[in-house]
């Protein structure tokens, strides 16, 4: 049987879990809400006089995604396990890897109409100036792809554990170093003692690099292969760690 | 349908289950009984490739569960222990996903899904919330999975277990139905669901198999097998028993109750279980005033235990 009709069915399944469920308004609200007050009141969106969204509404996109990403992650498999329903997910007739991805295309996709809700930004800058409209976009699309890095990191530490506050917090930590990693004022600490190499190395690692490119609306294979490679590996360990779960 | 060959699962240092073999087939309702811990579940989640063995092989209708995955779940339904259901859908939306994943489309699924809300009497819960059902619903929800896309293989996994009398009595008829043309493997504590539903068991204690055979056939080995209990009036016990230690047959006569004149002594036989006993005994008691004469057949739950007591405890009842 064609494997994406598995995944869609799957995918299908969990969009209907997170609707059903009062998470994904209240998940929906609080980024709205974030990403309302740090635009206008502390970014001071409308003070600022530029028609450009990058600095007042994208940057902050990952310091959002630190907290709400692992919140959405964090029942993918733990509740699975904690209720005993991937008992029955895993002896389906469909492989290991088409449950995953079907999970995490599902989580993706709802990261993805929050983030489409925030298009009253986007409204309102067009309506007070002109701004480059194929930035926006790029950042969007930035914006998306380092939601999906947070989330298949998330998808791990929810396999690792039965308990979805300890899956929160493992993510949570693991995503702030991949932020800080790239944070300029830890490069600074870390310039004044590393050698330059080691310094690039670790500022590679962070999501903050590869998202400022498609904040200045450049498209670049190396950014999207960062953050593919992340999801795809990510995915992967999540795999290996279901599997060594059952090896017992 | 299911064959079992030397299958063995290590958790760490403890062997959970260790070489059993056995196979079912088409028409049979085999019984896994075997006291908490025994290694059942593992054996099942063996069974389903939910856990994979740490040596031997399962194949379901021909195909290795390890190395043909896809192709042997499609032929199992399966309900897990404790019956876990998705508890954010409702009873129809988690039965239409599974009708789904097991690839029933459109008329299909829709005739699948009504077939199985009929015969596990799901109508009145049908547009609930699976976490707002009772036990005994979010149980037979899980089993109507379980067969919402009628396999050849059920693994069934104390498919009894928190349901009242009446619904243990309906899901009992609808196995025994099922078993029919089925190959069908059911855990249970409760011996007399073998009685009442299976045509082999199998006893397993400690990962290893202790017993398989019809459940006639396990009953056999039960000390009971051919006892005869006698109740008669206006004789002395002592009397009773001394004239039954005269018969040839019997090996042991234990006073089962003595009050007001009226004795009832039970007597075992030598070897197995056989009319020839009662006919002894009714002739050794032919000139007091019988009561009542009654050939004993055995009971699972007395061969359960010799079987599975721990060593240790076996010398403490001696």
């Amino acid at each position: 049987m064609n494997p994406w009709r598995n995944i869609w069915t799957i995918t299908k399944r969990e969009l209907g879990a997170y609707f059903s469920s009062p998470l994904a308004y209240v998940f929906i609200v609080i980024f709205l809400l974030l990403c309302g007050f740090f635009t206008f009141f502390v970014a001071h969106f409308l003070e600022a006089g530029e028609a450009s969204l990058v600095r007042p509404f994208f940057d902050w996109h990952p310091w959002f995604y630190l907290f709400l990403v692992p919140a959405v992650g964090m029942r993918l498999w733990a509740e699975e396990r904690r209720v005993g329903t991937i008992e029955l997910l895993l002896t389906m007739p469909i492989t290991a890897w088409q449950a995953i991805v079907g999970k995490f295309l599902a989580s993706w996709l709802f990261l993805g109409v929050a983030l489409v809700l925030t298009f009253p930004v986007v409204l309102t800058v067009n309506y007070l100036g002109h701004p480059d409209n194929g930035v926006i976009l790029t950042a969007y699309l930035g914006s998306w792809l380092m939601a999906g890095a947070y989330l298949a990191i998330s998808c791990i530490t929810s396999a690792l554990t039965r308990s979805q506050v300890v899956s929160f917090i493992i993510s949570l930590m693991v995503c702030l170093f991949l932020i800080l990693a790239g944070f300029p004022p830890v490069i600074n600490v870390l310039e004044q003692f590393a050698y330059p190499w080691l310094v690039d190395m670790v500022t590679s690692f962070s999501v903050m690099t590869h998202f400022e490119a498609f904040q200045k609306g450049v498209l670049d294979s190396r950014d999207i292969l960062f953050f593919v490679s992340v999801i795809g590996f990510s995915l992967f360990t999540t795999s290996v760690i279901l599997r060594t779960h059952r090896a017992g | 349908m299911i064959k079992v060959l030397n299958l063995a699962k290590v958790f760490g240092t403890k062997r959970a289950v260790d070489d059993v073999s056995f196979s079912v087939g088409r028409g049979e309702v085999l019984g896994f009984l075997g006291p908490n811990g025994a290694g059942k579940s593992t054996t099942m989640r063996m069974i389903t490739g939910f856990l994979p063995p740490s040596g031997g092989t399962v194949t379901v209708g021909g195909f290795d569960i390890v190395e043909q995955p896809i192709q042997a779940r499609r032929l199992i339904g399966y309900l897990p222990e404790n019956a876990p259901a998705y508890t954010d859908m409702t009873v129809h939306g988690f039965l239409k996903f599974t009708a789904e994943i097991r690839g029933l489309r459109g008329d299909a699924r829709k005739k699948a899904v009504s077939r199985v809300v009929e015969m596990c009497f799901l109508e009145a819960v049908l547009h609930q919330s699976v976490e707002t059902l009772s036990k005994g619903f979010r149980h037979r929800t899980c089993f109507a999975q379980s067969i919402i896309h009628d396999p050849d293989v059920l693994v069934l996994d104390e498919p009894t277990d928190g349901l009242d009398p009446n619904q243990k009595h309906e899901v009992r008829q609808l196995i025994k139905r099922m078993g029919e043309k089925k190959a069908i493997i059911f855990s249970t504590h409760i011996l007399e669901e073998v009685d009442a539903v299976c045509s082999r068991a199998i006893i397993i204690d400690r990962g290893k198999i202790v017993a398989n055979g019809t459940p006639q056939e396990l009953r056999q080995k039960s000390e009971w097998a051919g006892a005869v209990t006698l109740r008669v009036k206006g004789v002395a016990s002592s009397i009773v028993t001394t004239k039954l230690y005269q018969v040839p047959l019997v090996k042991k006569v234990t006073v089962v109750d003595d009050k007001e004149g009226h004795v009832t002594v039970r007597a075992f036989p030598k070897s197995g279980g056989n009319g020839a006993l009662a006919q002894a005994v009714g002739e050794a008691a032919h000139d007091w005033q019988i009561e009542q004469l009654q050939v004993e057949e055995g009971r699972l739950d007395e061969v359960f235990r010799s079987i599975t007591m721990p060593d240790t405890a076996k010398e403490v009842a001696k």
